[in-house]
């Protein structure tokens, strides 16, 4: 649907090879870019600007990480901005001394809260307390039975009478109290933040309940009204936490960044399907990755920073400059390469590199084979090629268990790719022009690994009947 | 840098010689180069295309117009965003009270634009139009309210020719109109005002519970049923949607009632085997006597981007008529049925503004538009 980050960025820095260091122009043009990206993915107008500044000064001036091209520089500093916009302190229940805990949810209609409402109490049983839920939406047809339906499916009481809101809470509670729940989850009627009324009357259930947890349920497909409504449920309540849903669908989710923004409160939980056991904690990373639709150059980014051996792939691609580039250099890339995991994944990661090639499929048994050949060799045939006779790739091909055939196709590729790259050594340098002492090891450490860019796993939700 | 031209190099040897191992690749595929990407021109728009299905039978709107209890109970649009206002206020008068037309008056129309979730394409395309048109004397404007009323008549003249009203089938068979799109967006709500509008206008509606999925679903449906006097045909819960509104075209044809109103479980339009389900529901709808003549894409007006990738799922689908934009009563503006209406041709036919029996207007891209500015 869209393109990715990269391929924009990799389009930009095309027009702007040859510089180690990203000047005002680029960072101006990378940076629109950016900005169209987080729009696009639904951040709200007045966040992205915080943001594309606190970029901006990151991005000028700074230097590049010799094993990163100027787009996955960029991408990284923008992932780290949004990651640390999300994230900060991540939200830990701790529970009231004098029981029951309460919880209460709230936000605009058909967001999700009487399904959350339900999850939460799955989610606390499994913690070992003892859930009960109390239904004061008396506003929509049918949204109490609602919740009795799902708290008959999870095995939590429910509490609700036709009474109002704040009556209802009140009963609920005492209730909860009665037959000795520790936790109290309190679903509301959805409403819109401009509703002086409904505001007032969830403001009056809040007042009478003393809740301490008060959580905005908002729809990750939300667009930039996202930031108002979470500012007037902010003020009316003092919220301590977003629980973001319908995350299991294709909407880049950039409200929760918005609305992280403005509450200046954790994202607690993710909601990620119809089903109640669709529920789970958050990792800002990944919310990360997805709002800027980017998650597979992530993936690499960060394999790259883990596995790779900066001082030997640089002596590599030296000798691939040089002409001097061996066998015995091959195979040592090619075992790197091995570590970074299934090689049609990575390719598929690397940026600039051409469609066809992208969507290949490279066969991991293929590259058994190649290490199989190549280990076959002698020391001098890895270095010198060409005093492989017949009679040599014969010995080779029954050592490796492969055919005379497959050992000439490598040597010719091989040969090939040696041209080629002498070819592009020097402009490669100009491109990548890494500085001696940067290898910009430092912010890795906690970060967690990004999973193809998904929040969710996709084999979600497809059983016929959900 | 250099990990990615070892890389390369790497993967160059390995898919060409892997390749012709395999013998399924042509030896002389050009070795993999790095930075060949050359810089992709952005994807060319789509021509606009016209409304789907011009819909017939405008003359039934009138008449329910004219009856005096809607007249009184149904609130019009513009009261209803005043409520709204107070937030936004003041934003446009800044535009309004400056005095000649600079950078900075398009900027802050584009900024508007966007915190109306029109989108940033979007957004582009039309105030590209605006500057071209001001540039070679098309339009001639100095003032900056007089730029905005300009570029309210060009937002408002996407919606030229689209007809509003509902279809209603010609031949004998009940009329159906279904229901679609994802989860919480107000299908039931808007099935429930429908049922009473359509009820005073005089016709036998059967409203047909196809979500057997959602927790108490039906009984939502049932107690709207109630309120509008509309009969309703339930399933078990979990019961297969299309035979539900199988159900429902039977029961409609049987008892002389003019008009099905089909809901659906709402579903992320990314679910494969839910929108098969939809499908399929789709195809028993139009199955004799039935005459399925709209097929409606409810959306909450709280929607960002994604709702271009809805509609268009959705109308790949099951066919789309037209769009219900609800929630409009809040404060978010609904702009991102701009982006539908240029790239897929879908008209908007009724918004929602409100959760009560009445709040059911019909669409009306004047007010509309003038509201993104609200
Ligand atoms: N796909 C998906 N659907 C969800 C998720 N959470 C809730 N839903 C669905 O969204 C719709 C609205 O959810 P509810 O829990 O009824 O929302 P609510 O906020 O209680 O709605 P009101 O009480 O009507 O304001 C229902 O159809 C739910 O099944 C989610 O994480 N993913
Ligand atoms: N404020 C407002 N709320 C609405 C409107 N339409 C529906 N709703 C509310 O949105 C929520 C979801 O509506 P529902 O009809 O259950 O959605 P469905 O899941 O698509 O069937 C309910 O709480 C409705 O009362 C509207 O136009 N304005
Ligand atoms: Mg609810
Ligand atoms: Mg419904």
């Amino acid at each position: 649907m869209f393109d990715t980050l990269t391929d924009r960025f990799d389009a930009i820095f095309t027009r702007l090879r040859g510089r180690g260091r990203l000047g005002d122009a680029e960072v101006a043009e990378v940076l629109r870019e950016i900005r169209v990206a987080l729009l696009e993915a639904d951040v709200n107008l007045a966040v992205v600007r915080d943001l594309i500044e606190a970029i901006r000064v990151r991005c000028t001036g700074a230097e590049l990480a010799k094993h990163l091209t100027p787009a996955q520089q960029v991408i990284k500093v923008v992932n780290e901005e949004l990651t640390a916009t999300l994230g900060g302190e991540a939200l830990k229940i701790s529970y009231a001394s004098k029981p029951p805990t309460v919880v209460l949810l709230a936000g605009l209609q058909g967001s999700g809260k009487t399904t959350a409402s339900a999850k939460l109490a799955r989610w606390f049983r499994q913690q070992g307390r003892h859930p009960y839920l109390i239904g004061a939406d008396l506003q929509r047809p049918a949204a109490v039975e609602q919740l009795r339906v799902l708290g008959a499916e999870i095995g939590v009481g429910v509490f609700s009478e036709p009474t109002d809101p704040v009556s209802v809470a009140r009963g609920g509670l005492a209730e909860a109290q009665r037959l000795g729940r520790d936790v109290v989850i309190v679903d509301t009627a959805g409403r819109l933040a401009i509703d002086r009324e409904l505001m007032d009357e969830v403001r009056r259930v809040s007042q009478a309940l003393r809740p301490n947890y008060t959580f905005f349920v908002v729809d990750a497909m939300t667009g930039q009204d996202a930031v108002q409504t979470a500012e007037a449920f902010h003020q009316a309540l003092q919220l301590d936490g977003i629980i973001l849903t319908k995350v299991d669908g294709d909407a880049r989710g950039g409200a929760a960044l918005s609305v992280k923004q403005v509450v200046g409160r954790p994202i607690a939980f993710l909601s990620t399907g119809e089903r109640i056991a669709d529920f789970e904690t958050f990792h800002p990373d990944r919310l990360a990755s997805r709002i800027l639709g980017m998650g597979d150059v992530l993936s690499l980014i960060e394999k790259a920073e883990r596995e790779y051996d900066e001082e030997v792939t640089g002596q590599a691609l030296e000798r691939l400059q040089t002409g001097t580039f061996t066998l015995d250099d091959f195979l040592d890339q090619l075992r790197q390469l091995k570590k970074m995991g299934p090689l049609t994944g990575l390719l598929s990661l690397m940026p600039g590199v051409p469609r066809e090639v992208r969507d290949a499929k490279v066969d991991d048994r293929d590259v058994g084979k190649i290490e199989a050949i190549i280990c076959s060799m002698t020391p001098l045939e890895r270095t010198d090629p060409t005093v492989l006779d017949g009679s040599r790739r014969l010995r080779i091909a029954h050592g490796s268990g492969t055919s005379t055939t497959e050992v000439n196709n490598l040597l010719r590729q091989f040969k090939e790719m040696k041209k080629m790259m002498r070819g592009i050594g020097p402009m490669a340098k100009l491109v990548g022009g890494g500085r001696p002492g940067n290898p910009s090891k430092s912010s890795k450490g906690s970060r967690k690994k990004v999973k193809g860019g998904r929040v969710t796993p996709s084999s979600r939700g497809l059983g016929p009947t959900r | 840098m250099t990990l990615v031209i070892v890389l390369i190099a790497v993967a160059a040897v390995l898919l060409v010689s892997g390749g012709v191992v395999v013998g399924t690749r042509s030896r002389r595929r050009a070795p993999a180069l790095p930075r060949t990407g050359a810089p992709r021109p952005g994807a060319p728009r789509p021509p606009t295309s016209p409304p789907t299905s011009p819909p017939v039978m405008a003359a039934t709107e009138p008449e329910t117009s004219s009856t005096p209890e809607t007249q009184t109970a149904r609130p019009v649009l513009r009261d209803r965003l005043g409520r709204a206002r107070g937030l936004l206020a003041g934003y446009f008068d800044q535009v309004r009270g400056r005095g000649g037309i600079d950078e900075a008056t398009f900027e802050e129309l584009e900024e508007a634009l966007i915190l109306a979730d029109v989108g940033v394409s979007t957004t582009t395309r039309v105030l590209g139009d605006l500057r071209d048109k001001l540039r070679d004397g098309a339009l001639s404007v100095t003032d900056p309210p007089a730029l905005l009323q300009a570029l309210q008549d060009d937002l408002a003249s996407m919606f030229e020719g689209d007809v509003e009203s509902l279809a209603y089938a010609d031949g004998d068979g009940p009329t159906v109109w279904l229901f679609v799109g994802v989860n919480g967006v107000g299908k039931t709500t808007t099935i429930g005002k429908l049922a009473l509008r359509e009820t005073r206008a005089g016709r036998g509606v059967v409203l047909a519970a196809g979500d057997t999925f959602r927790a108490a679903a039906g009984e939502q449906l049932e107690s709207w049923a109630e309120r509008a006097g509309a009969r309703i045909v339930r399933g078990s819960d979990g019961a297969d949607p299309s035979s539900v509104i199988f159900d429902a075209v039977q029961h409609a044809a049987s008892r002389g009632a003019g008009l099905v109103l089909a809901d659906t479980a709402g579903r992320l339009h990314t679910k494969v085997n839910l929108m098969d389900e939809l499908r399929k529901v789709r195809r028993v709808a139009e199955r004799p006597p039935g005459q399925l003549t709209e097929v409606l894409l409810v959306l909450d007006a709280t929607t960002g981007q994604n709702g271009v990738v809805q509609a268009r799922q959705f109308t790949e689908a099951v066919g789309v008529t037209g769009i219900v934009l609800t929630k409009l009563d809040g404060t978010a503006k609904g702009g991102v049925v701009l982006a539908i209406r240029s790239e897929l041709g879908l008209p908007i036919k009724l918004v929602g503004v409100g959760e009560g029996p009445a709040d059911l207007v019909v669409f009306d891209p004047v007010e509309f538009v003038s509201a993104l500015f609200g």
